[in-house]
Parts: structure tokens; C-alpha cells; sequence
């Protein structure tokens, strides 16, 4: 039985998981790698279903920064998602049909309780590290807070410690689009042939936009037309950037359930490590003195920007926690954390107490 | 490799398992050094490269800048607070020296003497603001802002009520007497506590 802070609670909880690398044996090397709202398990792994190499094949590997022929990863889907682990999409126990909707909100915190069970499925008591961007760093937040004794390193990059008023606006024009779909039937749209792919592929858009940097949208599309000389003056997609973004939508939809979408994104808004604190997010963090933290932020990155890492920074510091922290120069916006950035390789293989 | 010898001198008289704030880091030289004999050192940089060569080589070190984000230390988070070679690029000094001994009692604040006798020569002779080994660049993009004398910092600690637990002048990173040390050191290591 999985408790959750909602007060309600799921009988029985499966997560899905992968690993790479071996367990030592006295149980020490191992990292937790916590990943985003439309992330997976499959960190340095093919995904089963596009075939893509994991999502951060770049970092995670034997000889890469997060190395895997020192350490024993474990990614985990989390609670709420739509790779394996208890979601919207599970069953109902007593009927057999999906649950939908009434599969019970879930938050972070719950998330986190999900993959602390199943590091005590098996056997580890305590992770050499954990790391995670965006939500993942939410959720390595969210481990630092609720398990202090449970992990010696935090690395979290390109997140925050609650959720902005901005942010809970993007997630709400996402959720708004896939329930405003037909096709999306109360979230009862599982043994139906239709299923919202055309609010989820607007909520990916929106969402998509949020991950890169105006720059970025400007230098990779400018105002560049997409397979034609002159402007329509219709509404197909004139402009390369809405042919990507229509693409972008699309190919989500093949990946990711819409319901996983509200109940992820719904975690992620009711995130505040300070609200049990009177606001104070040091006292998240009371605990937690003996775990070094690393944060990274993007100078891009205009949805979890550096000021709310800044914020982190200064209540571990009020602790007494030894905390790391740099902005990192990329031009990718928030995606940078997935992205080709040199210096965030040495940094995360040097937070791990690693060269590379 | 060898240390500083300013640095040297912080590393060998910081007693080890203290806790101490490096302000000013850079990539963590001085911090290594210190951790070599236990100290638990952290440490304050401004520039982003040196900041990440620093947690690349396993420190802790904050991304920030002395004028402003000291005031995110509680009081009393550590026992030393060491401030080397840039004091004098300061905004205003005298309140970063205020703030280093709210957080630690005790601090380290090592900077180029601008009284040297080379110095003084350059400026008289030259009738031009110096340029020497430890000040290498001219007036106009030169950091150091705020130049500072060893007569200069003695009365500034004075005026404050600090205390001046030993000094080190250095001259030629060899160690000079204190006689006629403010034409004599090229640079000076103050130990300094509250009073």
C-alpha cells in the first residue's frame, strides 16, 4: 500500500524501472537518476516504443560522465506515468476497466515515497547520489527533504523548489487542451477507438515552446517558411516553426497518455517544498546538513530560471548544508540540461566525486 | 603543484577540521589544498569558468559575488573566512570585511600593498598608475578598484574595532620583516578577528 498526501492512498503500486551497471557489494554505488514530466525509465536505453536512444544516453553510460562501470543506475517511471508504472491508464482492481480519473492525484512527495519503496525492494538503503532536471530535480529536491539519510549527493539542474504562478499557467493551457478534446470522454477514452491526441499534441506545443529560448526558436526557424516560396495566406502550417511544433504534438502523442499528462503536470503545479514550512524552505531543508548538493541552472532558461535556484542555494546555505551552485551559459533554454553542454558533463561527473 | 605563496601561508595556518568560507575561490586551489588536511572548506566565486573547474574537481563552491550574496551565510557559519587578492576589487571593502567576520569570527584578508616601494618609485617617477607583477593591468581595466596600503588597512581595522591576530608580509613570495613593511611588502596577509 502506497500512502499519499492527498490523504487517499493505492492499494498495491508497480513501478517500472531499468538499471545499468552493477550493484557493489557492499550495496554503496548507487544513483538514483529521477527524470521529467515526459520522461522514462529508459535513461541510456532504447525507448521501446520510438526506438530513440534513451533520453540521456549523452550523460549515462561506461565512460560518461554518470559512469556506469562505477555506478549502479536506477531510473524509475514515476508514480502517475504511462511506461509501466501505476497510472491513470491501470486497471481498476475490482473491474478490470481503466482507472482515469480516478486514479487519486498524486504529488511529488508521492512520487519520491514510490521510488523509496522500491529502493527498499531492493535492498539499498542508501544512494551515492541522486540527480534529476526539471522535475527530476523536483524530485531530488522532494528525496533531499523527505529522506535526508537516505542519499550522500543531490544534483539537481535546471528546476526549483515550487512551482511559479507561470508555470501552473502553462501546465493549466495544457490540461485545458486535452480536456477540452471530444475525443478525451471525461478521461473514460481507453476502450474507445478515439483517444485526445489533438489536445495532447496542443499541449505538447505549449509545453515545448517553454523548454527553449527565444533565441534558440530564433536562430534554429526564424521567420523561415517551411517547403514553400510564398506565404499561403491560408492556415496551413506556413512558417517552419509551426511545422515543428505540429510535428513536435504529433509525435507525442504516439508515446505519452493524456491522462499521465494532467496528473504529471498537476504534481508538478501542487509542488512547494516550503508550503509545510510556513514558507520557509529552509526548513525543507533542516535535515539535510549532511547532503551536498549540486545545482546548475541555464542562463536560458526562462522557465525554471536561475533565480529559484538561487533561492535553494540560499536556504541550504542558511543550514549550513554544503551546496554547490553555477548558472550555466547555453543557448538551448531549459532543454539545455538534455542537450550538448560540455561544462555540465564535468560538473555532474565531478558533484558524483568523478574526473571526467 | 605549488600553492600561492599568500595562499601557502592561509593553507598552513587554517587549523584542520575547521570550517571555512573561500571567498573568492577561484577554481578551488587554495580550498584543495585545505581539504588535504581535513578542513571542511567551501567556497564563493564570480566567474562561471572558475566555478565549475572548482566542482569539477569535487569542491563546493556557490556561483556569487562578495558585494551581495555574503549576506546569504547565517552568522557564525564558519570559523574562518578567507578574502585573498580581492579586497581591493570590492565594491566597498570596509562591508565586505564587516560581513566576513559576521559569518566566521575569524578571517583572512590577503591583498597587494600599493605603498611598495616600487609602486611609490613608479608613481613618482612615472607620474603614471603603476603596473607590476601582482597588479599587472592598466588603470582603465584593471578590476582593483579600491587600491589599498598595509597603513591604509591597519586604520580601517582600527576604526572598526577589529582585532589583528598576526600578519605576513610577503615580498618576492618570500616572507619580509614587518620593519618597514609598508614600503618593503609587496603584499600583506592579515589575520583578523572581532574584537
Amino acid at each position: 500500500m502506497l500512502p499519499l498526501d492527498s490523504g487517499q492512498s493505492l492499494p498495491s503500486v508497480t513501478i517500472a524501472w531499468q538499471s545499468y551497471g552493477a550493484l557493489n557489494a557492499d550495496r554503496s554505488n548507487a544513483v538514483l537518476i529521477c527524470h521529467a514530466l515526459t520522461g522514462d525509465q529508459y535513461v541510456a536505453s532504447d525507448h521501446p516504443a520510438t526506438g530513440k536512444p534513451g533520453w540521456w544516453a549523452r550523460m549515462v553510460g561506461p565512460g560518461k560522465p554518470i559512469d556506469t562501470d562505477r555506478f549502479h543506475v536506477i531510473c524509475a517511471n514515476v508514480l502517475g506515468s504511462c511506461m509501466g508504472s501505476s497510472g491513470p491508464a491501470t486497471p481498476d482492481p475490482a473491474t478490470g476497466a481503466p482507472l482515469g480519473m480516478a486514479f487519486p492525484v498524486i504529488t511529488i512527495g508521492d512520487m519520491v515515497r514510490a521510488q523509496a519503496m522500491l529502493l527498499d525492494h531492493l535492498g539499498i538503503d542508501r544512494l551515492h547520489a541522486v540527480i534529476g532536471g526539471s522535475m527530476g530535480g523536483m524530485q531530488t529536491l522532494a528525496w533531499a527533504a523527505n529522506y535526508p539519510e537516505r542519499l550522500e549527493r543531490a544534483l539537481v539542474i535546471a528546476s526549483a523548489a515550487r512551482h511559479s504562478a507561470q508555470n501552473i499557467a502553462f501546465h493549466e493551457v495544457g490540461r485545458q487542451a486535452i480536456m477540452a478534446d471530444p475525443d478525451w470522454q471525461g478521461g473514460q477514452y481507453y476502450g474507445s477507438a478515439r483517444a485526445p491526441t489533438k489536445g495532447l499534441a496542443v499541449a505538447r506545443m505549449a509545453a515545448h515552446i517553454t523548454y527553449l529560448s527565444e533565441a534558440g526558436l530564433t536562430e534554429k526557424f526564424g521567420r523561415r517558411l517551411q517547403a514553400r516560396d510564398i506565404k499561403s495566406f491560408g492556415f496551413d502550417a506556413d512558417f517552419q516553426i509551426e511545422s515543428y511544433l505540429r510535428h513536435q504534438g504529433l509525435a507525442f502523442t504516439d508515446r505519452f497518455d493524456a491522462n499521465a499528462y494532467l496528473y504529471i503536470t498537476r504534481a508538478m503545479d501542487y509542488f512547494d517544498l516550503a508550503d509545510p514550512h510556513d514558507g520557509r524552505l529552509a526548513g525543507a531543508f533542516a535535515g539535510a546538513r549532511d547532503v551536498r548538493f549540486t545545482l546548475v541552472s541555464f542562463d536560458t532558461d526562462w522557465l525554471y530560471p536561475t533565480a529559484e535556484s538561487r533561492r535553494i542555494v540560499q536556504a541550504l546555505q542558511s543550514v549550513g548544508a554544503a551546496a554547490s551552485f553555477v548558472e550555466l551559459s547555453a543557448p538551448y533554454g531549459h532543454d539545455s540540461f538534455l542537450l550538448d553542454v560540455p561544462a555540465l558533463d564535468r560538473l555532474v561527473a565531478g558533484a558524483l566525486g568523478s574526473v571526467f | 603543484m605549488a600553492l600561492r605563496p599568500d595562499l601557502a601561508i592561509i593553507a598552513d595556518a587554517v587549523p584542520p577540521s575547521a570550517r571555512v568560507l573561500d571567498v573568492g575561490c577561484g577554481d578551488g586551489e587554495l580550498m584543495e589544498a585545505l581539504r588535504a588536511k581535513g578542513v571542511d572548506a567551501r567556497g564563493l566565486e564570480i566567474d562561471p569558468a572558475n566555478v565549475t573547474a572548482a566542482i569539477a574537481r569535487g569542491q563546493s563552491v556557490v556561483q556569487g559575488d562578495a558585494n551581495r550574496d555574503l549576506a546569504d551565510y547565517p552568522d557564525d557559519a564558519f570559523d574562518y573566512a578567507i578574502l585573498s587578492q580581492t579586497l581591493q576589487t570590492t565594491e566597498r571593502p570596509d562591508l565586505v570585511v564587516g560581513e566576513l567576520l559576521r559569518i566566521a569570527p575569524r578571517a583572512f584578508v590577503s591583498f597587494p600593498n600599493f605603498a611598495h616601494w616600487r609602486i611609490r618609485l613608479a608613481l613618482l617617477w612615472g607620474g603614471r598608475m603603476p603596473v607590476t607583477r601582482l597588479l599587472p593591468v592598466a588603470w582603465y581595466e584593471t578590476p582593483n578598484i579600491h587600491h589599498v596600503t598595509v597603513s591604509d588597512f591597519r586604520d580601517l581595522v582600527r576604526s572598526k574595532g577589529i582585532r589583528v591576530e598576526r600578519v605576513w608580509h610577503l615580498s618576492g613570495d618570500k616572507p619580509t620583516s614587518d620593519a618597514a613593511a609598508s614600503w618593503r611588502a609587496e603584499h600583506a596577509i592579515f589575520l583578523i578577528s572581532r574584537a
